[in-house]
């Protein structure tokens, strides 16, 4: 039995056990039918023409993990940003884990998806936002299908989070290949502020494969901050979609850090639908052995006066490929855009490949859109350089590479988390250089 | 004069008619509509070819009949019906003509509408005409100039019987049949087209040309062009087409295919200005053509484009840089108007070592036209050293068009550089003020800032031609180009 077939026969049990009065429940039965139509998507697809699933679908993977699975807060210290007071969502095999988490309903929502679809007093909340920038195609529909447990957020008026709040989704490996399909929901009220860590961490080299779909809503003057770590070990893969709606005045991050994982996609959708907001999505790959890293994005200009800003940089090593598709949509209402694209990509093997593909889709005429893609090497006369002072060779390259990837990191705004981030990337590269870390 | 504003050149677009539209009665030898094994069979004893030819078009053919008009292009239009077209149609008052004075009178009247006379071309342009109407090459001019070269420059029909084993070794071998739908369905059924061989070390003296024309209701045109650079020689080559107006869509899906030996240059250039339909986009012409080039070592191709033409346009010259080396260029201008829809660029495709490629293509769109610039730069494992430039720039005019960008970066070799960047832009009420400012009216200085726009590209041209592209700029965009 495929993949396909199976998810499709346990959706009954899966929706028998859940509450079938729940306003979800014809969303649910509707996605199915989505995906049950599409199937998986294969190569032959435009948007999927660089990245086959094939390898990551053929493993038997077990739908509802059996059961609940414990973790010592000390084995797995490493993964947090423990340095600081953070409110924390933990979820191990898909299931929520109040041992390690640390939520709140002080003033602000930091819960459970599963509590915010059964509970009564969530349910204008659900009923407005739930499901409604999620795209149907065939992925983001078997998500929604299943869509049951995931991080709840949900920031009143004028609030400014304190601390940041982190996301994580461990898997034990204690069943041979394990599907997770978390959904999140984030909504931010007007002139608030919240800053979002999420970080997908399997602890053995057991195959698992997470479908994750984010909807963040963010509503006037509101600024979201929101950073995804992805640095799994070589047996996990991850399909990512998070949507961002932006109403006017909104100022949104989106910081992606790629240095782990067998197959990555991050399917990443700005929509703005207000005047004078902003747009950054950010992203760091550094990617060796047979990793994929797949970017997709997705900026959609729909009213005037408005920014949106994309930079991504690749390091690509052995035999890893990468894939940057962006496209960014300006509607003819959407005068004074000022749209920025760039890509920038090293490949440092024979091997390696990259697939870049930038795209601008323009309809209106006073706007300020460009694009810029490159490939190169690093630069040998500044190798040279560095080698007669007196740094060696495998430093200096580091040097140069991280001087490369170096304005992504300029725009993260928690201190501790750069330096975390900047920790793997020396990591990554190898060496250890005393970065300012 | 009262001010001419930007609205004023944008009114101007919409209401101006396709010059060049006007139907000469010539008496044609026209295939009845549809297309089947014995329309093709048909045609190729029409032309009095040799039993491989046949075989090799019945091939295309069956190909083609198992393959689906591709969707992927960013265009919209009805899918023309192939069981509706006549595939044949010739000039009646064949065959060969020893001068021009043989000529159907009505046909050099046609010609000189077009402000290109032969006698006058063959003056004063220095430039040897392959003059193609509808399908059958009726003078060649030059002939013999060229061949005291060894210069071979004649009808593709015409070298299926003189040097078949030239046509035969080279055709299909850029652009295979099965290569896409419209290249499968040339192959079947292509009527006539151009053939240009240049010998070893020859450097071509003067420019090529042909000039392509649909000239019967309800006929599509599928030319063929087949250009072969032999060792270390040069040949310009250059295609241009007018299209009288008509209602009702016509379709024309042409293949050329430039094969550049070791050391050996083709810049080809081509100004399309089929009828790109009426203000309301009724009617104009579908052009669907596969163009593709291989360079060998040190071979280098150019292509020049200017795009101002037909109500469809899906074209994408590539190069095939396959010997190490080589060099591969392409320089677009693609002007739309009205309800036109382009959408065109390059593959360059890198494989050997040291192989550079440049893209510099132009976009300007206006009215409710749609404009993309699609282009794939795919550098393999091999091609150490490989170099591409590219820039895409548009110009937008008013906010009822678009402009759309696609480019495709595969890169397999770390020792790759590939640069692409992409503008899209307007003109600027200051760059309109700076020139008013300084005595400039509107109307030149819209003139001036779309020349400059598209200056890198128009001076590629050949001299001969860069006056007729200006020409063809000027009724695209009538009041914008001084």
């Amino acid at each position: 039995m495929d993949l396909k077939e199976k998810l499709v026969t346990s959706f009954l049990a899966f929706e028998n056990r859940v509450d079938v009065d729940s306003p979800v429940h014809d969303i649910r039965n509707e996605a199915l039918k989505t995906f049950e139509n599409t199937g998986f998507p294969s190569k032959k697809e435009e948007a999927w023409k660089y990245t086959s699933l094939n390898s990551v679908l053929k493993h038997d993977y077990s739908v509802f993990p059996k059961q609940e699975n414990a973790l010592e807060y000390k084995d797995i210290k490493k993964y947090f940003i423990h340095d600081i007071d953070t409110y924390k969502i933990i979820f191990i095999d898909g299931k929520y884990s109040s041992h390690l988490s640390q939520v709140t309903h002080d003033g602000i929502d930091v819960c459970l998806m599963s509590s915010a679809l059964n509970k009564d007093k969530y349910k204008p909340v659900i009923e407005n936002y739930f499901n409604k920038i999620a795209t149907k195609d065939s992925l983001a529909s078997l998500n929604t299908a299943f869509s049951n447990e995931g991080a709840y957020i949900y920031i009143p008026k004028n609030k400014a989070v304190e601390k940041p709040i982190q996301i994580i989704h461990f898997s034990t490996g204690n069943e041979s290949a394990v599907l997770l399909q978390p959904r999140n929901l984030i909504v931010v009220e007007e002139n608030s502020h919240v800053q979002i860590i999420e970080r997908h961490q399997s602890l053995t080299d057991n195959p698992v494969l997470t479908n994750s779909v984010t909807e963040i809503f963010a509503n006037k003057r509101a600024i979201v901050d929101y950073y995804k770590v992805q640095n799994d070990n070589q047996n996990a893969s991850l399909i990512d979609h998070t949507f961002v709606e932006q109403k006017e005045q909104t100022n949104c991050f989106v910081h992606t850090f790629s240095f782990g994982g067998k197959l990555t996609r991050n399917n990443l959708n700005f929509y703005q639908n207000g005047e004078h907001m902003d747009s950054t999505m950010k992203g760091i790959t550094i990617i060796g052995d047979k990793q994929h890293v797949d970017h997709n994005t997705l900026v959609h200009h729909i009213e005037p006066n408005c920014e949106s800003h994309q930079d991504y940089k690749g390091i690509f090593a052995d035999s890893s490929t990468g894939v940057f598709n962006g496209k960014v949509i300006v509607e003819k209402e959407a005068q004074k855009t000022n749209a920025f694209q760039a890509n920038n990509n090293i490949l440092l093997s024979d091997k390696a490949a990259i697939n870049t593909k930038p795209q601008l889709e323009i309809f209106a005429d006073d706007v300020k859109c460009s694009h810029g893609c490159t490939i190169g090497q690093l630069d040998e006369s500044a190798l040279f350089y560095m080698k007669q002072r007196g740094i060696p060779e495998k430093e200096a390259r580091a040097l140069l590479m991280f001087a490369f990837s170096n304005n992504v990191l300029d725009s993260v705004k928690i201190p501790e988390l750069k330096q975390r981030i900047t920790k793997l990337i020396a990591n990554k590269l190898g060496v250890n250089i005393g970065f300012d870390l | 004069m009262s001010k001419y504003t930007e609205d004023d050149l944008r009114e101007e677009l919409k209401t101006k008619e396709y010059e060049y539209g006007f139907y000469t009665d010539i008496d044609s030898e026209t295939f009845p509509v549809g297309l089947n094994e014995d329309i093709v069979r048909a045609i190729s004893k029409k032309k009095e070819e040799p039993e491989w030819m046949t075989e090799w078009r019945l091939e295309a053919f069956k190909v083609w009949k198992a393959m689906e008009e591709p969707e992927w292009a960013n265009v919209n239009y009805e899918k023309p019906d192939f069981q509706a077209i006549s595939y044949y149609s010739a000039p009646n008052s064949k065959p060969k003509y020893d001068s021009l004075d043989e000529v159907d009178p009505e046909l050099l009247a046609t010609f000189e509408k077009l402000g290109i006379s032969i006698d006058e071309q063959k003056k004063l342009a220095n430039v040897a005409m392959d003059v193609v109407v509808d399908s059958v090459s009726v003078a060649t001019t030059f002939k013999k100039t060229l061949g005291e070269k060894g210069i071979i420059f004649m009808s593709i029909s015409e070298a299926i019987k003189e040097h078949p084993e030239l046509v035969k070794k080279y055709i299909g071998t850029v652009v295979p049949t099965k290569d896409n739908f419209y290249a499968a369905l040339n192959s079947a059924v292509f009527s006539d087209g151009s053939f240009c061989y240049i010998p070893k070390g020859v450097r071509c003296p003067m420019e090529l040309s042909t000039y392509f024309r649909i000239n019967q209701a309800g006929t599509g045109q599928f030319e063929r062009t087949l250009v072969i650079a032999d060792e270390g020689s040069y040949v310009s080559y250059l295609e241009g087409c007018t299209a009288p107006s008509r209602d009702e869509n016509q379709l024309h899906a042409a293949v050329v295919e430039l094969i550049a030996l070791d050391d050996a240059e083709i810049k080809y250039s081509t100004v399309q200005n089929w009828y790109p339909g009426n203000a309301e986009g009724k009617g104009g012409v579908f052009n669907f053509v596969t163009k593709r080039g291989l360079c060998e070592k040190n071979a280098k191709i150019s292509w020049t484009q200017v795009e101002t033409g037909s109500a469809v346009t899906w074209k994408y010259p590539s190069c095939i840089l396959k010997g190490d080396n080589s060099v591969g260029e392409f320089y677009s201008i693609a002007v739309t108007n009205n309800y036109q829809q382009a959408d065109t660029g390059t593959k360059m495709i890198h494989l050997g070592k040291n192989t550079k490629s440049t893209i510099i293509s132009k976009g300007i769109s206006a009215g409710k036209s749609q404009n993309s610039y699609r282009g794939l730069v795919q550098v393999s494992s091999r091609a150490d050293n490989a170099r591409n430039f590219s820039q895409c720039d548009s110009l937008l005019m008013g906010n009822e068009c678009g402009a759309h960008t696609f480019p495709y970066i595969e890169a397999k070799n770390k020792t790759a550089m590939i640069e692409h960047e992409a503008t899209t832009s307007k003109i600027g009420e200051d760059q309109i003020f700076y020139c008013n400012q300084r005595g400039i009216d509107t109307e030149k200085a819209i003139a001036l800032i779309v020349n400059g726009f598209s200056k890198e590209v128009l001076n590629k041209l050949p001299m001969e031609f860069a006056v007729e592209a200006q020409k063809l700029l000027e009724i695209s965009l009538e009041g914008s180009v001084g």
